[in-house]
């Protein structure tokens, strides 16, 4: 392993503290994450390599450091984008043929803000095509490939993000979140992944799926990492409606290690033995043992609508997206469909050539579930119930300070194990999608491995409350030695599917 | 694609089981005013640079096929 790649493994802070004594430069810095996305190029994690925009901008912090003008904790480190972020001059395809070719005009806040930290982005990760999936499969690069596993998948729908993290591409990555996209994949990969509460971090150029539920958020190795990623993008946007008007917590200075005093509630329908896998299980039980030991105070909870989140949340996303998605019509941008006879034809040629199979099955759907008729019996009902949803987590907390859970109820599935079936996909979202519904924060951390796969565990905090979360998953770590873990490595190309009939 | 929507969509029937009478529904995140802003002009992103991903166009203006039939 070379320096470089070397101290592109490690933490944040081996990372700041090698920049700032200069055994390596920001450049090469850059250099090696761009040479591990080829290295990796076979589990398809990062897509797109930015290597004029990142060898420019890495130079330039390497120009500050030098001169001891260092602009955030975060300079000089390689960041990896989500391609559904956008950043000038560069592509945002949404791992959609309807977007390919597609070069942003403009930066996202989140772009602008980590930019004007020092970050220095290197690529775009692979995703579930518009965000719609928990696997990254439907995506026009092909399926992300798990590092710790290449048959198996990443989860998603920013598979590419977590499994760039995990592999060592990058420390750090974006992601989005809209029913347990960052959390999730984090999970499946071993890394950790935070959605922060709705509003939080500006919307503004993440292209929207579902936009009361849309949130972007880091994952990183650490959670003192994703803190401090966390820390630099927050914040009010006039440029988003939806942006919360209060400042951001500042984070990174509460990390204690401190546990002691603080109540965690465990939702009794999440710990059920039945469709839970009893690794994961075991898992969670070990890390609550260690925060118990470390004098936290649990108290079972209850969070009686939760057998009606993933219907409830279904619903309210695919009617939303059925909306954002109808800008897509070949006029504007995008994919325009050859020779249209007519505007009609321009239309509907564009948007079936340009879109792949889920989603068009989620426009249908939430097609359906507006239309005049149907309105109150899907869309009005479903938005009633995300009350009762959220009405469940105000009683819960007001017993305890923040909840514990699986973030999965699995490790990672083999890639194809659930293409074939929509319902059996959305369900695997069952303990991520409550978050998006109530607006809460929410963190996935590496808790050890079932069937030697990571296992990821779920905090959800009060409204607001990312700090608490922090603190917590920060005292585990310090606790606990799972986030050291690491895929094998180099790993072993995917083998080619035996033939039918081999025994 | 028919049968995958029905599945799902008998999925999501179960929630005719929950009484939602009297329940207001939840439309966002949070609940947050509509944030207004003073009416003043502000600098709009350059015409060239807001049409330059457009599949067609003549100037600063998107082509379309033609919507409106010849008079006569």
């Amino acid at each position: 392993m070379s320096q470089a790649e070397k101290v592109l493994a490690g933490s944040l802070a081996d990372q700041r503290a090698a920049l700032d004594r200069s055994e390596i430069n920001a450049s090469e810095l850059a250099a090696a994450s761009l040479a591990a996305i080829d290295r990796f190029a076979d589990l398809a994690l990062v897509v797109t390599r930015q290597d004029e925009a990142a060898l420019r901008d890495a130079e330039e912090s390497a120009r500050r450091i030098a001169a001891g003008r260092a602009r955030s904790i975060l300079e000089g480190i390689p960041v990896v984008l989500k391609h559904n972020i956008v950043q000038k001059g560069e592509s945002a395809t949404c791992a959609s043929h309807i977007l390919e070719g597609f070069v942003s005009p403009y930066d996202a806040t989140v772009v602008e803000r980590l930019r004007a930290a020092g970050a220095v982005f290197v690529g775009r990760a692979n995703m579930d095509e518009f965000a719609m999936g928990s696997s990254t499969e439907s995506s026009i690069y092909g399926p992300s490939r798990n590092p710790w596993d290449p048959s198996r998948s990443c989860g998603g729908s920013s598979g590419g993000s977590a499994g760039a993290v995990a592999a060592g591409i990058a420390p750090l990555a974006l992601g989005s979140d809209t029913g347990g996209s960052i959390r999730q994949p984090a999970s499946f990969c071993g890394v950790v992944g935070f959605k922060p509460s709705y509003g939080r971090v500006s919307r503004w150029g993440l292209v929207a799926f579902a936009s009361s539920l849309d949130q972007i958020g880091p994952f990183a190795r650490r959670v003192s990492d994703c803190a401090a990623l966390f820390e630099q993008m927050a914040g009010h946007d006039a440029r988003d409606s939806t942006s919360l008007p209060e400042p951001a917590p500042k984070v990174c200075e509460r990390l204690d290690g401190d546990v002691a005093g603080l109540t965690i509630g465990l939702p009794k329908e999440y710990f059920v033995e039945s469709g839970v896998d009893p690794g994961v299980l075991a898992r969670v039980r070990e890390a609550i043992a260690e925060l118990e030991g470390a004098g936290a105070k649990f108290v079972e909870v209850s969070l009686p609508h939760t057998t009606h989140t993933i219907a409830t949340y279904y619903l309210i996303a695919t009617a939303e997206a059925s909306s954002n998605l109808a800008r897509y019509d070949g006029v504007r941008y995008g994919r325009r469909a050859k020779d249209p006879v007519d505007l009609e034809d321009l239309y509907r040629r564009s948007r079936s050539e340009g879109f792949g199979a889920e989603v068009k099955r989620r426009i249908l759907l939430g097609t359906y579930v507006l239309s005049a008729g149907y309105y109150d019996a899907y869309y009005g009902k479903a938005q009633r119930v995300r009350t009762l949803i959220r009405r469940d987590f105000e009683a819960a907390f007001r017993g305890c300070d923040l909840i514990l859970t699986p973030t999965a109820p699995e490790t990672a599935f083999r890639l194809g194990e659930k293409s074939g079936d929509p319902l059996a996909m959305y369900l695997s979202d069952v303990y991520t999608v409550s978050a998006n519904l109530a607006g809460l924060p929410a963190l996935s951390l590496p808790c050890g491995l079932a069937n030697g796969l990571p296992v990821g565990l779920q905090l959800l905090g009060k409204p607001l409350d990312e700090v608490t979360l922090m603190r917590v998953g920060d005292a585990f770590e310090r606790r606990t030695p799972h986030h050291r873990l690491a895929p094998p490595a180099p790993p072993a190309p995917p083998a080619p599917p035996a033939p039918k009939g081999a025994a | 694609m028919a049968r995958d929507l029905e599945q799902i969509l008998a999925h999501v029937a179960s929630l005719d089981a929950l009484d939602t009478q009297g329940v207001p529904p939840t439309l966002h995140g949070f609940d947050l005013p509509t944030p207004l802003r003073p009416d003043r002009a502000v600098p709009a992103m350059d015409p060239e640079l807001a049409v330059l991903n457009a599949p067609a166009r003549q100037g600063t203006a998107f082509l379309v096929p033609k919507v409106l039939e010849e008079e006569g």
